[in-house]
């Protein structure tokens, strides 16, 4: 599957899509294969600061507990909820109804450092 | 340091596996989702390479008693052709390791152990053994397949015309399969029904290839080591390392069915006599988590009668894909029975748990 290219990457592979003042935030194609079966997302609450590179949640699999990093600076705005019934929406659809948080872009949000489409997959090629 | 392959990694890569460093051996964690191939082995079949296990022989006059020397159980309990579980333990009890022994006849034993316990029971055997008895390490000459689930004796039938369906549980026998010689028991580490198959490594390629052609359109899926983790928790089976370690004993493990104190003396004998006599101060309990949270090995369990004071930890945890509620072991005080409401601590908050009877799944015959 190809990432899409109207969307920013992370280097811990989460995606980012930015909309006007707020980005929506889930992990990717990658990263959901390299998890296996989703069993349990942790989000972080509505109205909570998120940092860039800083953990703020969980992602859990059958054999694996991994942090959901925050891929920008801002304050969690909306909550995917969804997922505390359907985890799995993450396995079937990562970059769609998968999707995880949406938060209110920071003055410095640290939109710019993101990677492309075009480096993420040339970083996922590194990677191998 | 540079990890072994079985013989089997060209086949499994082909067909997707995802590999993993484990016990020294590159093996594949999955080939799927996990939660899949664990319901395809309780629903119809799966095929387990776990080449990496050891396989120790002792032949010689003295071979049975020699043998029975180094484990809990009592050898002279079962007959030639019967398998009987055991544990290997130190003098002071701790186990070095859990183990499947085969018994050929008195002058002739195999003991199969885990790969990532494998220099430890060299060791230990090499310190322990005594008696006109010869010890020989065929590990890495011998390969090994597990066809398990409720159609595996059907596929197996199928392959071999019948012959191994009248095995009995937990015995062996020795003959070809796809022409291939093989050392057939029917055994397992899942809970299921199915066989465990042992060949030379160098003709192990014909038997794989005749299990999954015969397998595969029955519904049968390649199996990694971690469905085959969720599989051995939802029965109970312990894990050396989780459940069981150089600091546990048997008896704490609940595996008092597989020590024998009145045969004659066998390492760790007189520890685990002490330990019977006093009782244990914890053992080995079940729990289901009361709500989505997933107790792991290593997480604190507390005792939310009692402040959410730390009383124990997790051995095991993860999602039971068969049952769809998360489950773990621990041990705990022996004061905690089943039914009792416990804690586990989840990344610094308590989430419910109960402690449950074991195990948790059991196949209906």
């Amino acid at each position: 599957m190809k990432n899409p290219d109207d969307i920013k990457y992370t280097k811990s592979h989460e995606w980012v899509r930015v909309e006007g003042n707020t980005a929506t935030v889930g992990i990717t194609k990658f990263a959901v294969d390299q998890l296996g079966d989703v069993t349990l997302v942790e989000l972080p609450a509505m109205g909570e600061t998120v940092t860039a590179g800083d953990g703020m949640g969980t992602i859990e699999s059958v054999k694996a507990v991994s942090d959901l990093y925050a891929p920008i600076n801002g304050t969690v705005c909306a909550r995917n909820d969804a997922l505390e019934e359907k985890p799995e929406l993450v396995n079937d659809d990562c970059f769609g109804a998968g999707w995880m948080v949406k938060v209110e872009l920071a003055e410095e949000s640290g939109v710019d450092a993101l990677m492309d489409a075009a480096t993420y997959d040339e970083y996922l090629d590194s990677l191998d | 340091m540079d990890l072994k392959r079985t013989p089997f990694y060209d086949r499994l890569a082909a067909l997707g596996a995802k590999f993993v460093p484990y016990a020294g051996f590159e093996m594949p964690v999955r080939f799927g989702a996990i939660t899949d191939e664990h319901l395809a082995v309780r629903r119809a079949a799966g095929l387990f390479d776990v080449s990496h296990m050891s396989e120790f022989w002792f032949e010689g006059r003295e071979a049975l008693t020699a043998v029975n020397r180094l484990v809990t159980n009592d050898l002279r309990r079962a007959k030639d052709g019967d398998m009987q579980y055991s544990c290997m333990c130190t003098p002071s009890g701790g186990t070095v390791d859990d183990l499947m022994a085969y018994r050929f006849s008195e002058t002739k034993i195999l003991l199969v152990m885990n790969a990532a316990c494998h220099d430890q029971d060299v060791a230990h055997i090499r310190e322990h053994l005594t008696g006109d008895v010869t010890f020989a390490d065929r590990s890495d000459e011998t390969a090994q397949l597990a066809l398990q689930g409720p159609l595996a004796v059907s596929i197996f039938s199928e392959l071999t015309d019948g012959r191994y369906d009248d095995l009995q549980i937990m015995t062996f026998t020795e003959g070809p399969v796809a022409g291939v010689p093989c050392l057939i028991s029917r055994s397992g580490y899942t809970g299921e029904d199915g066989y465990e198959i042992y060949c030379p490594t160098t003709q192990a390629l014909p038997l794989f290839d005749a299990l999954m052609a015969t397998g595969v359109p029955r519904g049968l899926l390649p199996i990694g080591l971690g469905a085959r983790d969720t599989l051995r928790l939802e029965a109970k089976m312990p894990l050396y390392g989780n459940e069981l370690s150089f600091d546990i004993t048997p008896l704490e493990a609940k595996l008092g069915w597989a020590v024998s104190m009145d045969k004659p003396d066998f390492v760790g004998q007189a520890a685990l006599a002490q330990q019977k006599a006093n009782g244990c101060a914890r053992h080995l309990v079940g729990f289901e988590m009361q709500d989505r949270h997933i107790g792991r090995h290593g997480y604190a369990v507390v005792d939310p009668a009692a402040g959410n004071a730390v009383v124990g930890t997790v051995t095991s945890g993860s999602p039971s894909p068969f049952l769809e509620k998360n489950i773990g072991l621990a041990y705990l005080p022996s004061r905690f029975r089943t039914g009792m409401d416990i804690g586990i601590d989840i990344r610094g908050k308590i989430h419910p748990a109960k402690i449950v009877k074991t195990p948790f799944y059991k196949r209906s015959r």
